[in-house]
């Protein structure tokens, strides 16, 4: 689609919905009549910021596919809360088997759906990021390198947080969890470790992959009704803030994920087939302490005295983002995700 | 046995049955804070909402000058000369640039005018009679309510014309004639009765002749204060009370070519643009002190820069001659107040205006027993009742800023009270809420927009005539601005709340008061919806436990 220049502003444009814009322009969440796939009584923790991805994630898929959606879940956070035997807050078709087999289990509905000719039916697969990118990491890319029919979501909050809190292969470095102790010369997570798994899915040259946060509700119901548009394997990772793990302020979870995006320490990007086409653009540049400071989980950065050198080391982690995906104003600003959604929203009553 | 699967002794439940509102320490309650710009206003207007209303454009334009009707019936008039004390605290000058509240405002009054809307009583006739003296702002909007309060009103003023000050203080070129006449043409429409050419000498005389059960004074200031300043037989000086009022008259005043106006308030510099446009080559201002602490408002002495107009600050006028004034510079001591230095200087001019401030003419109050009177005002209570019972005061007449805004909402306090009078009670305004702090909003939501400015007349143009200075708003920039608005403190339906609750606990109502609700079975208590509300409408207050 085409970029509008923004010649009309008006309040709230950033906000869920507008009540000055057509019923069918506002945002999937917006509605009365939204799917509420993940409903009322799950038992995630206050202010998780899992559970409102999720939602977001299947209310947007479940509008895009007219409600003909299955999901496959792994083991963790995600499955614990929502499904006490025998409750479920789930309002979709939905199955849960092992740790580390979502993808494959999705991939098997896809393969009875497609034996059975139905081409309506769409599967969604899900999980946090350690049945993602570690327990489940070979089902994944066998699920990517195979081009199955599945939109994969993980729900990143950076550590195994269901069983508590322990480090995962998307903990950040210098983070404090059970297993990386805030002790020694170089406390928490080491620095050098960990992967990339939204440019790992990249490097299968997969039709669709994305990053997105709870902090941009808008881009983030964009890209899941973008990536069913594709068949084949898609893989958006959202980045979901868990108060408990990281010791933050319940209240405080969009804002943290808003953060990590504008200090560039989470670049939100989509790319087709292994190419990069759309950036969001940093909206107002913050250090990485606006950040850091309000999680307990980087306490030990700020004590007395406070560990500069650590905060410096992510800080070029940020930068080296920004220069890496074009995160600011003026670098390639045509392919920006957030303008482009304003643009759309923008076409509003005049 | 069983009729159930092997292994499953339980139904299928939803989550629906887990009341997660048992976790909460806090809850997320909705509230109606005060945002800045309602809080400054002196007619009392309700501007968020009113915008709130005119944001959305084609019908709701008429609901929201209907809003402001209620407080006050000079829109398009307000949006010509109100000195916007709304707009110098709107919250959104600390993001951008402050909402152009005024242009808003002005563009409803004329849309009003140009559409013929009219307002009916709100109440019951009361058989209740009220004499208004003074057609000024502040009598005309005290008759608009009280008639809308259902209380008959006359109005009686010395004058040619109604409007006091709005006609014979403002010139044209910031208030055409036209939207004057029409706004009070619809006063007049809603049966209040204006009575020119008719002087009160004693109000108490007027009101037993009349039969009237209680009354207004809105009688002004217009005599121009005098300074005793030594000066030549030939030298030609007049106040600038009385050029501005033959500015409505036949003949056009005399100035001559080069103009000294002594005073450094609005009255001045309106008497120095007038002087320009009469054809002066020069229009000089001379004011004993500095720029700073120059009463008249920035906006005005901008606009009279640019057209020219000259100033001399820290200087006082000693003497006059027929074509030259001698004057001497001034020093401000460490209190700010200005004394003389004895350096002398000389300044051509073929006429010096007084504008040193206006005087009111009390003596209809002469004999009125109880009355108070201070420093040349009227002394009022909260209620703006005199010292005598029935009798109320407002505007210039009464110790507050002269302003056509301060005016107005002394009518509208003073027909509350008076009607709370009439009906044996007291005028009990609503407490005031909160103040939407700045820091109670949540500003990522709000879309970068700078301020559309109004169209000025272009300089040379209005150097010489009398035409409107400031122009107007177009509808799609007037729509703009009012969607600029940030709505301080009051939700306006941006659905953040309903979105981003991780528990599914906010419900839409469908009453358009008060959209949301919280489901309090499954809230539990995270407080991101007060997190991310836009304009800072929600709070959390802790749960009794």
């Amino acid at each position: 689609m085409p970029l509008q220049p923004i010649k009309f502003y008006q309040a709230g444009s950033f906000a869920v919905g507008n009540r000055l814009l057509d019923p069918d322009q506002r945002s999937v969440q917006a509605r009365t009549e939204r799917s509420n796939t993940l409903t009322s009584g799950h038992r995630a923790c206050q202010g998780c910021g899992e559970a409102l991805g999720a939602r977001y994630a299947l209310d947007a898929a479940m509008r895009a596919t007219g409600g003909r959606l299955i999901a496959a879940n792994a083991t963790g956070c995600l499955e614990v809360f929502s499904t006490p035997y025998p409750e479920s807050s789930w309002q979709l078709p939905w199955i849960h088997s092992l740790f580390a087999n979502a993808p494959s289990v999705a991939t098997g509905i896809a393969a009875a759906l497609r034996a059975k000719g139905r081409t309506d039916v769409r599967v969604v697969g899900q999980g946090g990021d350690g049945g993602t990118m570690d327990i489940g990491f070979a089902c994944l890319s066998g699920m990517f390198e195979r081009n199955d029919d599945v939109l994969y979501v993980c729900y990143d909050n950076e550590a195994y947080m269901n069983t508590g809190v322990q480090r995962s292969s998307a903990t950040p470095a210098a983070a404090r969890t059970a297993t990386t102790g805030a002790v020694g010369p170089e406390p928490g997570n080491v620095f050098g470790q960990g992967k990339n798994a939204p440019l790992i899915a990249m490097a299968h040259e997969i039709p669709y992959v994305a990053t997105a946060t709870v902090a941009e509700l808008r881009d983030l119901e964009y890209k899941i009704e973008r990536a069913m548009e594709f068949r084949g394997a898609r893989y958006v990772h959202v980045f979901v803030p868990c108060p408990l793990g990281w010791g933050s302020a319940s209240r405080d979870t969009i804002r943290i994920a808003r953060l990590a995006k504008e200090t560039g320490l989470f670049p939100v990007f989509e790319a087709e087939h292994g190419e990069v086409v759309s950036v969001s653009k940093i909206r107002r540049q913050v250090p990485v302490e606006e950040y850091l400071q309000p999680q307990r989980r980087f306490a030990h950065l700020f004590g007395d005295p406070p560990r500069t050198d650590v905060i410096e080391r992510i800080q070029a982690g940020a930068d080296r983002n920004i220069r890496r995906f074009g995160l600011l104003e003026g670098e390639d600003a045509a392919t920006d995700g957030l303008m482009r959604v304003l643009a759309e929203t923008d076409r509003g009553p005049q | 046995m069983t009729e159930k699967p092997f292994a499953i002794t339980l139904d299928v439940g939803s989550s629906l049955a887990n009341k997660t509102g048992n976790w909460r320490t806090e809850r997320a309650v909705y509230v109606d804070r005060l945002p800045p710009c309602n809080n400054a206003c002196p007619a009392g207007e309700n501007i968020q909402r009113w915008l709130y209303e005119a944001e959305e454009g084609a019908d709701g334009y008429e609901r929201a000058w209907r809003k402001i009707m209620e407080d006050n019936p000079f829109p398009a008039i307000m949006g010509r000369v109100c000195y916007h004390p709304c707009e110098t605290v709107c919250n959104r000058a600390q993001l951008d640039e402050a909402v152009g509240i005024n242009s808003v405002e002005r563009f409803l009054g004329d849309e009003a005018i140009e559409r013929g809307w009219t307002v009916e009583a709100a109440a019951e006739p009361s058989g209740r009679r009220v004499l208004v003296v003074g057609a000024g702002p502040s009598g005309l909007s005290a008759a608009f309510h009280l008639a809308r309060l259902g209380h008959a009103a006359t109005v009686l003023d010395a004058g040619p014309a109604a409007g006091g000050m709005m006609r014979f203080g403002i010139p044209r070129y910031r208030l055409p004639r036209e939207v004057l006449d029409a706004e009070i043409a619809r006063i007049a429409g809603l049966g209040v009765e204006i009575r020119l050419d008719t002087k009160v000498t004693s109000i108490l005389d007027a009101m037993r002749e009349g039969g009237f059960d209680a009354a207004f004074l809105a009688v002004g200031a217009h005599l121009g204060k005098r300074a005793y300043i030594p000066a030549g037989s030939a030298a030609k000086m007049l106040d600038a009370v009385s050029l501005l009022r033959s500015m409505e008259g036949e003949e056009r005043p005399l100035l001559g070519r080069r103009v000294v106006v002594y005073g450094g308030g609005n009255t001045a510099i309106d008497a120095a643009r007038t002087a320009k446009r009469l054809g002066a080559e020069e229009a000089i201002v001379v004011y004993r002190r500095t720029r700073d602490r120059m009463p008249a408002h920035e906006s005005e002495v901008e606009e009279a820069e640019a057209e020219g107009v000259l100033m001399k600050w820290l200087s006082t006028i000693k003497r006059a001659d027929e074509d030259r004034i001698v004057i001497e510079r001034m020093e401000l001591d460490e209190t700010g107040f200005p004394q003389p230095t004895g350096e002398l200087e000389e300044l051509g001019a073929d006429s010096v205006v007084l504008a040193l401030g206006q005087e009111t003419d009390l003596s209809l109050l002469d004999g009125v027993p109880g009355l108070e009177v201070e420093d040349g005002v009227v002394q009022v209570g909260p209620d703006l009742m005199t010292g005598h019972p029935g009798i109320f005061a407002g505007g210039d007449m009464v110790p507050a800023e002269r302003t056509v805004t301060v005016a107005v909402g002394h009518g509208k306090k003073a027909a509350r009270s008076i009607d709370a009078w009439l009906r044996g009670g007291e005028h009990r305004p609503a407490p005031k809420h909160e103040l939407a702090a700045f820091e109670m909003l949540n500003t990522w939501y709000y879309s970068d927009a700078p301020r559309t400015v109004q169209p000025q007349l272009e300089l040379a143009r209005r150097q010489s005539t009398f035409e409107e200075v400031v122009g107007g708003l177009d509808e799609s920039t007037a729509l703009f601005e009012a969607r600029r608005c940030l709505s301080c403190g009051n939700c306006f339906s941006c659905d953040n709340c309903f979105g981003v609750c991780p528990d599914n606990a906010v419900r839409k109502t469908g009453d358009p008061e008060h959209p949301y609700a919280i489901d309090l079975d499954f809230c539990k208590g995270c407080g991101i919806c007060v997190a991310e509300c836009p304009s800072g409408a929600i709070e959390m207050v802790p749960e009794r436990i």
